[in-house]
């Protein structure tokens, strides 16, 4: 169905992107083989580096008339396999499109390049007294990874997630031809929102180029609150109770002391309490001091109420440090602490959390098996690892395959959905089409096949 | 053992800006937090009294509002607090700074150890801690790394002497400042600044001190005068290194040596 690159193919790449931006065989790194969880591995037979929207278009006429597939990588930091060229073809690599276009003041607007990174990104918004809210913990991601899993981070129980932050897209459709979708608008009733279709879509129905990304003023301060519990279940029990209160945290964050204690070893740095068995780690932002302390005052009297040992004041620059680089590790970290792992990234009711993550103990229990998580516990979306340790082979296919059967049911079961943040790729394909039915993936078939109908753009993913 | 512990207001952030016709810095609006440095400090002093027992007490020099980085220090787990506060300290530099804090000290009582951070994040001299053993005629050390042990009415620590670590011993009394980055210090608590009164924390002024000599203070008892302050000038320059992890490392290398960073 698909051709193989030839050597005409590759002499024409390299008339679009130049001669050192097409790369083969062995010059082809194997870190193009996969993504920063492996679970699936495969080179590209051409890894080609794209510069400008108009030369992404030529590589997609070429590949479109020679059905030959594309994947478009950006850092490479997804954990589903997404990026990595299943059926070979063409590796489109967009991290050297990395400039930032444009500020745009009037309508706090900034445009990109996709291969911006997302610390990039943050510390220029802020640098200009505004804040790009969306705050996925990998900061090395680029926004056109982030756009095309539609990345939520930590931030999203108060701001929401990258997809109420993007005003307009810039793609190139399979066939080369190059769009805009959506613009600098505040409101939209235009039709299909494509422009939010494609957000989500894991580079299978076009290539994002150019986004416009909506800005809000910096909010002037910021603090955290650390509040330790003696135990996990006292701990994650408090965190509908303060979401339910009427402060709105920007983020809510909950992990344990197992997990601190990887990031410590791993970080070599020591994180600044490590006495209790499970924390909660949450951020209030405001434009006054007397909002954000009243804020975090009332969280910190609840949270005294529900059994915390103390709420630790997290308030300068120093302090957020300490406790936000540990947070920021804690994936790495765990991946370090074991042989192998593979992650589940649910998201369900917020109101639902501690009945989750219970549950998520009781298999590890009853399993045998090391499941640390940690995660967003004031969206509902969680972070939890399997981790292989000492099995073997065949041990840790069946614990993984018993594990993700009976996590993804007990999601589904109290209204939960596969993926919060990390998106479907390769690796997560199977749970959902168990979860979404036959219709519902008809109906994602169906646009990919409008969008794609030679399905040459990252052909084995989400929904095939 | 009893332990004072020197810490200073400073701004709440390291991009203050500079006024450039009065070299004076833009303070109004700008939020103030202890020292970095003088965490360490802190916690240094919190860690030798967990282990040898006895307590932890905080000085500072600043306006009355300096109040606030004793508060804070009480909810790391300090036990009182002074502030050295009078307009006739004002304009002091290191010497008349030291000499302030010392004549402050003294009236703390006895003390076994006096702990100070490496330097300011806003003065940036290092120089007050010496200053003040100087004054209050006590062995200093500087650039700590670690208390080794404390016995026999003696300290050890180790030291940061560039490239080499140095073990020291010196009688107590003394003072120490001790290096960045060399714990993490533990967080204030909010339990604890819910029970904070003002009965911990004394104000002394210039009348509380044995030596009430004006010349010996603020501006009048300072050896330097600051000509100019300025911001030093950023540098936003990108280098991008391409080639295989070999090529790229060899070149960072390079790039490095060539800029003297290393």
């Amino acid at each position: 169905m698909y051709n193989k690159l030839n050597d005409c193919d590759i002499t024409a790449l390299r008339s679009i992107v130049g001669e050192e931006n097409v790369l083969i065989g062995e010059a082809i790194s194997p870190d193009y083989a996969h993504d920063e969880l492996g679970g699936i591995e495969r080179l590209p037979d051409a890894l080609v580096r794209a510069l400008s929207t108009e030369q992404i278009s030529k590589v997609m006429k070429l590949a479109w008339e020679r059905s030959i597939p594309v994947t478009v990588r950006g850092s490479g930091t997804g954990l589903v396999g997404a990026a990595v060229p299943i059926e070979g073809g063409i590796l489109l690599e967009t991290t050297r499109m990395n400039k930032i276009l444009e500020l745009d003041m009037d309508n706090l607007t900034l445009t990109v390049q996709p291969g911006v990174l997302l610390m990039e990104l943050a510390a220029f918004a802020e640098e200009n007294d505004f804040l790009y809210p969306p705050d996925p913990g990998e900061k090395s991601a680029t926004i056109g990874g982030n756009i095309s899993t539609n990345a939520g981070g930590m931030r999203a129980v108060k701001y929401g997630v990258t997809r109420d932050y993007v005003r307009a897209l810039t793609v190139v459709m399979p066939n080369g031809e190059i769009l805009t979708l959506g613009g600098k608008v505040a409101k939209n009733s235009s039709g299909y929102s494509l422009k939010d279709l494609v957000i989500g879509s894991e580079g299978t129905l076009c290539i994002i180029c150019e986004a416009v990304l909506k800005l809000i003023p910096l909010p002037k301060l910021s603090v955290s609150l650390l509040v330790p519990f003696k135990d996990m279940k006292s701990a994650i029990e408090a965190v509908p109770k303060i979401i339910r209160s009427k402060v709105t945290p920007t983020a809510v964050e909950y992990m344990s002391r197992d997990t601190i204690l990887f990031s410590e070893s791993y970080l070599g740095k020591r994180f600044p309490d490590t006495k209790n068995e499970a924390y909660i780690l949450l951020t209030f932002d405001g434009s006054t001091e007397e909002q954000v302390e009243r804020d975090m005052n009332e969280v910190a009297e609840l949270c005294l109420e529900l059994g915390a040992a103390d709420a630790y004041i997290v308030d300068t620059e120093e302090r957020k440090k300490s406790v936000w680089s540990a947070r920021g590790a804690f994936l790495e970290a765990i991946k370090a602490s074991t042989t192998e792992m593979d992650e589940c990234d649910v998201v369900v009711p917020k109101n639902k959390i501690d009945e989750y993550i219970k549950f998520t103990h009781a298999l590890s229990d009853e399993l045998g098996v090391r499941i640390p998580s940690f995660g967003h516990a004031g969206d509902g979306n969680l972070h939890i690892y399997i981790c292989r340790d000492g099995l073997s082979d065949g041990e840790w296919e069946n614990t993984l395959a018993i594990c993700f059967d009976r996590m993804y049911k007990k999601a589904e079961e109290i209204g939960g959905l596969v993926s919060g943040e990390h998106g479907i790729g390769y690796a997560k394909k199977e749970y959902l089409k168990r979860q979404l039915g036959e219709t519902q993936i008809s109906l994602m078939q169906g646009i990919k096949q409008v969008f794609d109908p030679k399905n040459i753009l990252n052909p084995g993913k989400i929904c095939f | 053992m009893n332990i004072i512990v020197c810490i200073k207001q400073v701004p709440g952030s390291n991009n203050v800006e500079v006024d450039p016709i009065t070299g004076v810095l833009k303070r109004s609006g700008i939020q103030s937090k202890m020292n970095p440095y003088d965490l360490y400090g802190i916690e240094t002093a919190l860690t030798l009294t967990e282990r040898y027992g006895g307590r932890v007490e905080c000085i500072t020099m600043g306006p009355p509002q300096a109040k606030a980085v004793i508060t804070e220090a009480i909810c790391m787990g300090a036990e009182r607090g002074t502030v050295l506060s009078d307009r006739r300290f004002a304009g002091a530099d290191v010497l008349a700074t030291a000499y302030t804090i010392a004549q402050g000290i003294r009236r703390l009582g006895d003390f076994d150890l006096i702990i100070c951070g490496k330097q300011t994040t806003d003065g940036d001299t290092a120089q007050v801690g010496a200053e003040v053993a100087e004054y209050l005629g006590i062995p200093n050390l500087s650039n700590v790394l670690s208390v080794e042990e404390v016995s026999g009415g003696r300290i050890t620590v180790n030291a940061s002497l560039d490239d080499k670590t140095v073990k020291q011993s010196v009688t107590l009394p003394c003072l120490i400042s001790v290096d960045g980055d060399i714990n993490t210090p533990r967080l204030p608590s909010y339990k604890v600044k819910k029970t904070v009164t003002d009965d911990l924390i004394t104000f002394l002024s210039f009348d509380d001190f044995a030596d009430r000599d004006p010349n010996n203070y603020g501006l009048a008892g300072s050896a330097t005068q600051v000509e100019r302050i300025f911001a030093p000038e950023k540098n936003r320059d990108k280098h991008r290194i391409d080639g295989s992890p070999d090529e790229q490392s060899e070149a960072l290398l390079k790039l490095i040596s060539e800029l003297k960073l290393i």
